[in-house]
């Protein structure tokens, strides 16, 4: 994993100083909310309905054990002993008081985690594959190219004030699980004829009030121009995005406007202008940097564990959660694990600290003290030996974190919502706790397969539900909660926005019409062996509009 | 005019918290002052406006309530949760139990 150096400490401590005079000035009535709001938001420090919430960066979603257990530690310490992991990888505490965030941000400066740039119209937390340097199907790890992307963004005085948020994602893997082409800039990384490394670059993509799969901006960029190339992108959407109408001002709505072909001409002139300069990568300068994610000493082992297949045939329980829960490794006896934070009637995301504590432990026993957050709002210990999966498992039953389910009907994302946000128009918690209970038995998850439910609390589209397989939308209509269901959305390589299917449905309504759609994609599949999302695009929306509403 | 109540989140932990006839911010929407007519609401903004009083709340505003049987209900379900709390059950450590909470705002399990 990647540590700190000198200039890394210095800035992150210089800003827990500086916020601390800022929260002692408001406090003393210096500053007024005015002043200071602008000020807190750029420490992570949002004011909900309830109480302020901090959101916490984990750079590309990786930590290692010593800060998850920090986290763990503050939870219990300044909040009420749990935190929610984010769909943007990050971790949020729903109830510090504001007196108490300047320690808090001095204890995560200890342990090289900080607060900045999870808010405001600057360049987020960049996120990534959380299978990196794991995964099978992997061309490289995305995590050096998301480190070098994060000490170029940090503090990055020409993009602290964009005209709005933006977001970079990057996957390592031609199958993508960080939502590429649903973030402003999507980096997949390519090897070119030669066998370069480079990078296929997306743009423009997002979600909230106006949705777009991203455009495909460039086939092959190189690894070395990495750097001139975002900063192209960036001076040209800084120049010419909105800056009139806060909901037009996202680097999407610039695409949609001004076009591929110009956005791409402006952005390829300014980057054959300062390719050449500071910004180009020096090889050596990558490997320095890639060195921190060397891959641990692994042992050689045969592919198959007899240890797996001799517990999987004792314990039924054991083998359904390997089928859920466990992915193919790229060394051979090794295996990547899903820590699955949703629960049948649980909040999405959400972990005690004694659950992170949990999760720390075994990735010290099992997974070489190294812990990740996935997009999808689980934990994910990346490398363990097959051997060992039955005490991983064992562990997790013990901390009631073995629900076999990821990638399954209750495996659904869903934001705070209507129960902790100011922006909220609905309830999403409830909703989701609802549906996985009427779908959450492991044999009604394995009749329906793989199917991805994904649910927000009002249109800015934090749960992703324009990218659900089935979507959920909170709106409100009339001063009752209504929920608008869309189909068929997709936020891996074959990305696309799922289609609305009509009026909404009240909270009495929507677990049923979810039921109704699972149903009808059950009495219509070819086989078991064609997913929702396969059925969904071969039958259109048709099927399900009648089902829902009745033929018109 | 429908009846209303000024609220606002305390500035040092953000909780939230209602005006009441003594001129203090209290967490209990129950002992919050009941304003009538206009000029009372107005009078109740001006005297919790952090720029002239105390700065020890963050944007006071004013939410319609419904006053039946003696309880304090606001009007909307936003302000219902921020009166009541989170409305999910199994709540963790610290939270209000569910039997506190208004019944009409928890979800209904189906």
């Amino acid at each position: 994993m990647y540590r700190y150096d000198e200039f890394d400490q210095q800035f992150v401590q210089a800003r827990v100083d500086q916020f601390r005079d800022q929260v002692q000035r408001r406090m003393a009535g210096e500053l007024t909310e005015e002043q200071f709001r602008p000020l807190r938001l750029m420490n992570g420090v949002y004011l909900q309905l309830h109480a302020y919430m901090l959101r916490i960066a984990i750079p590309y979603g990786t930590l290692n054990s010593h800060q998850l257990r920090t986290l763990a530690a503050i939870g219990r310490k300044y909040d009420r002993g749990f935190g929610h992991f984010t769909t943007r990888q990050n971790l949020q505490f729903n109830w510090p008081a504001l007196k108490d965030i300047p320690d808090i941000l001095t204890e995560l400066a200890a342990v090289e985690m900080h607060a900045i740039q999870t808010s405001g119209n600057c360049i987020r937390n960049v996120t990534a594959d959380q299978f990196a340097g794991a995964a099978a199907d992997e061309i490289a790890d995305p995590r050096p190219y998301a480190e070098i992307l994060r000490q170029w963004s940090s503090l990055h005085p020409e993009f602290s004030f964009l005209p709005r948020k933006f977001k970079v994602a990057i996957s390592g893997a031609a199958h993508d699980r960080a939502a590429i082409r649903v973030h402003d800039i999507g980096l997949q990384i390519v090897r070119d004829e030669a066998g370069r490394i480079g990078f296929e670059v997306f743009i423009g993509g997002g979600l909230g009030r106006t949705p777009f799969t991203a455009w495909h901006l460039r086939d092959f960029l190189p690894e070395e121009d990495l750097l001139a190339y975002c900063e192209a992108i960036l001076r040209v959407y800084n120049l010419y995005g909105r800056r009139d109408n806060k909901y037009k001002a996202r680097i999407k709505i610039l695409m949609h406007e001004a076009g591929l072909e110009t956005v791409r001409e402006q952005v390829e002139e300014e980057f054959e202008r300062i390719r050449d300069g500071a910004l180009k990568l020096p090889h050596g300068d990558i490997e320095r940097i890639a060195a921190y994610f060397a891959p641990p000493v692994f042992e050689t082992l045969p592919a198959e564990s007899a240890a797996q297949a001799a517990a999987e045939a004792a314990d039924p329980a054991f083998r359904a959660w390997v089928r859920a829960n466990v992915h193919p490794h790229k060394q051979p006896g090794y295996a990547s694990v899903t820590v699955s934070l949703k629960p049948v009637g649980g909040i999405p995301g959400d972990a005690t600290s004694e659950q992170m504590e949990a999760v720390a432990d075994l990735a010290d026993r099992h997974a070489f003290g190294e812990i990740r957050v996935s997009h999808v709002q689980n934990l994910i210990l990346a490398h363990v030996r097959r051997d060992a999966l039955k005490a991983v498992y064992d562990g997790l039953v013990a901390a009631d974190l073995a629900t076999a389910n990821v990638g399954l009907a209750s495996d659904i994302i869903a934001c705070p919502g209507l129960d902790y946000c100011s922006l909220a128009n609905a309830r999403s918690i409830p909703v989701a706790q609802r549906i996985s209970e009427r779908l959450g038995a492991p044999d009604r998850q394995a009749e329906i397969g793989p199917l991805q439910i994904k649910i927000s609390g009002c249109i800015n589209a934090c749960g992703h539900h324009h990218v659900g397989h089935i979507g959920i939308l909170g709106v409100d209509r009339k001063g009752e909660e209504f929920y608008q269901l869309t189909l068929g959305g997709s936020a891996d390589e074959t990305a696309s926005i799922g289609d609305i299917t009509g009026r909404g449905f009240s909270t009495a309504e929507v677990v049923d019409a979810i039921e109704t759609v699972v149903d009808t994609y059950i009495a219509r599949r070819q086989s078991a062996d064609e997913t929702f999302l396969e059925a969904y695009r071969r039958l259109g929306l048709q099927p399900f509009k009648e089902a829902l509403y009745g033929a018109a | 005019m429908p009846s209303q109540v000024i609220t606002a989140n305390r500035l040092t932990d953000g909780r939230v918290v209602w005006l009441t006839a003594d001129s203090v911010w209290d967490e209990d929407v129950n002992r919050a002052a009941v304003a009538d007519d206009k000029a009372s609401v107005e009078a109740a903004l001006a005297k919790s406006n952090p720029a002239v009083s105390e700065l020890n709340v963050v944007e006071p505003y004013a939410v319609e309530v419904e006053v039946t049987g003696g309880r304090i209900v606001p009007k909307s379900l936003r302000e219902r949760i921020r009166a009541e709390g989170p409305t999910i059950a199994g709540a963790y450590a610290g939270e209000r139990p569910a039997a506190a909470r208004n019944a009409d705002i928890r979800p209904q399990i189906a």
